[in-house]
């Protein structure tokens, strides 16, 4: 009885995530080149906070500086093309291993060491500002003047070196953004998911039940550092510009962590939903002001944070968890 | 019987207080061994120092012919020793499948493997019915039965108890009586800590007498109630 009633709510997910996914593909059709735009801001967020994700929604470690993976895969991809004309797709190969190393450190240090909860995030804000210092005061990498990517204007868009119009760029983090989800999936379904989740509810009684949990949260630390790298490299073509001060700062890390906080820390679905709620949000008001000929300095952020406050407040597990409910999907990607 | 673990004049200070003070016992291989004593006797970190949750300051302890004293909790985890917690931990968010799964898992890589492990283990542990419940909502028996099947899952060959009895009413007390002797039947070494006599009697064929930090009696139950050091320092007029 209850084994075709869970298959049947999980039909109903894969209905949704369809649907979802046939109107994102034929979006560009639809759409307004400024709505394409603020579509590609939401797939970068939902790319980036599922990342993000399996760190903290999975594995339950709290980092506050995954600026530093985006700004490492970004400068690494960037510099290799400016300077050596490599292309953004070889330059990931090589963002990837600089991200994951950089992860082991510091997953190292605090795990070895164990620091963890708030002194881990600490830790994770403390690296994310000495790369920005570093990059700041880096002349090989023009420090704090940043990386200028070429703009020319291409007779038609060029995939290999990520140069095109806003279609190109938009394909490229969807597709990304659905392999990420995939991947996120089938790790939460697997051994190494459930172990995750183990350590994330009560490390001691992880380790009680014979989880290595130093093995299995370094492993969550390179992949999601791994996985954020390329939305450093996808920033970096897109903007066409890195500056330390703004791809390493912290805004950047707390930007990032906002849609799976809102839409639902350690769901599948929480970091996308959270993406489009937040942005949308954004640009709500944007054009709610305009239209009322608001024009006061800060009254977005204002309005922002209020709603913020008022989503965290009444939905305290996210928008996700009560809506799947609402739906009749199961949302634990199990 | 050859001895599954052995301790060896074991002991654990914390600053200038004696916890544990040269204890040395043998579980036999297939026995039920009961550790008990007065609140504040040193059972817990005993047993901690077993589970490798805290290692001890001096003494040996040796599981299956290797010494074991000082390893990680999840080394010896996986050398085949299973606890549970005094005050139970699964893992509040997940399902009880899930947390029986995540035991499972220890020795297979395959989930579907380990998920039909899991229902055979909650089917003896009359939790099979509440497989897809959240742990957190579970009432404090189940919840205690769930960790005992957590530790099962990853194919122990002594499993550590610690005062898994201890909240439970009469009828469940009888009911995880049975359970662990069924288990023990099969072949399983437990080692436990308890307070409820009623269940220290039914199940153990050896118990060890705990008394600020010291090992005061050893025997067989039966044996033990009628010790008079034991009697004074533990059990009191009443139990006589």
């Amino acid at each position: 009885m209850m084994a075709p009633f869970t298959a049947a709510m999980s039909g109903r997910g894969a209905v949704l995530l369809t649907l979802l996914f046939a109107a994102l593909l034929a979006a560009p059709w639809i759409v307004n080149d400024y709505l394409l735009t603020v579509l590609i801001i939401i797939l970068y967020f939902a790319y980036a906070g599922q990342a993000w994700n399996i760190m903290m929604g999975f594995a339950g470690q709290l980092s506050l500086g995954h600026a530093i993976y985006l700004g490492l895969g970004g400068y690494v991809a960037a510099m290799l093309f400016t300077l050596y004309g490599v292309a953004p797709w070889l330059g990931l190969l090589a963002a990837i291993p600089v991200a994951a190393a950089c992860g082991a450190v510091i997953g190292f240090l605090a795990f070895r060491f164990r620091v963890a909860g708030v002194y881990f995030a600490i830790l994770t804000i403390a690296f994310a500002e000495f790369a920005r210092i570093g990059f700041d005061n880096w002349n090989f990498v023009n420090a704090s003047s940043g990386l200028f990517l070429p703009v020319r204007q291409y007779a038609h868009d060029d995939l290999w070196r990520l140069r095109g119009d806003p279609t190109m760029f938009y394909y490229v983090i969807l597709c990304a953004t659905a392999v990420v989800f995939l991947l996120c999936h089938f790790l939460l379904k697997s051994r190494i998911g459930y172990f995750w989740l183990a350590i994330r509810e009560d490390e001691q009684a992880a380790r009680a039940t014979g989880i290595d949990t130093f093995r299995y949260k370094m492993i969550a630390v390179m992949i999601s550092a791994a996985v954020t790298s390329f939305a450093g490299v996808f920033y970096a073509f897109f903007y066409n510009n890195l500056f330390p001060e703004q791809v390493f700062s912290i805004v950047r890390s707390i930007e990032i962590i906002l849609g799976p906080i809102i839409g639902g820390v350690g769901t599948l679905f929480g970091p996308i939903l959270g993406a489009f709620v937040l942005t949308g949000l954004a640009e709500a008001l944007n054009s709610a002001m305009t239209a009322f000929g608001v024009d006061l300095p800060g009254a977005k952020q204002v309005f922002y944070g209020i709603c913020l406050l008022i989503v965290i407040v009444a939905l305290p597990e996210g928008v996700w968890p009560p809506l799947a409910r609402l739906l009749g999907v199961k949302w634990s990607g199990r | 019987m050859t001895a599954l673990l052995s301790l060896e004049a074991v002991g654990k200070r914390f600053r200038g207080l004696v916890a544990v003070d040269q204890v040395s016992f043998a579980v036999p291989q297939g026995a039920i061994f009961a550790v008990i004593g007065p609140n504040g006797a040193g059972k817990t970190t005993l047993f901690n120092m077993i589970a490798g949750a805290m290692a001890p300051d001096a003494g040996a302890i040796v599981f299956a012919g290797e010494r074991l004293d000082g390893l990680p909790a999840d080394t010896i985890c996986r050398r085949g020793i299973a606890r549970t917690f005094q005050i139970v931990r699964p893992f509040p968010a997940l399902s009880v499948e899930d947390n029986v799964i995540v035991g499972a898992l220890l020795h297979r890589r395959d989930v579907g493997a380990a998920r039909a492990q899991a229902h055979e283990l909650l089917r003896r542990l009359d939790l099979f019915d509440q497989r897809h419940r959240i742990a957190s909502t579970l009432t404090l028996p189940d919840r205690k039965r769930l960790e005992v099947a957590r530790a099962l899952a990853t194919g122990p060959r002594l499993l550590l108890l610690d005062e898994v009895m201890a909240g439970l009413r009469p009828t469940e007390t009888d009911r995880m009586v049975a359970i662990l002797q069924a288990l023990n039947r099969d072949g399983l070494t437990i080692l436990l800590i308890e307070h409820v006599m009623r269940a220290v009697m039914a199940l153990a064929s050896r118990v060890l007498v705990l008394d600020h930090g010291v090992a005061i009696a050893e025997g067989a139950p039966e044996a033990i109630v009628r010790d008079p050091a034991v009697v004074q320092s533990y059990l009191g007029a009443e139990a006589v």
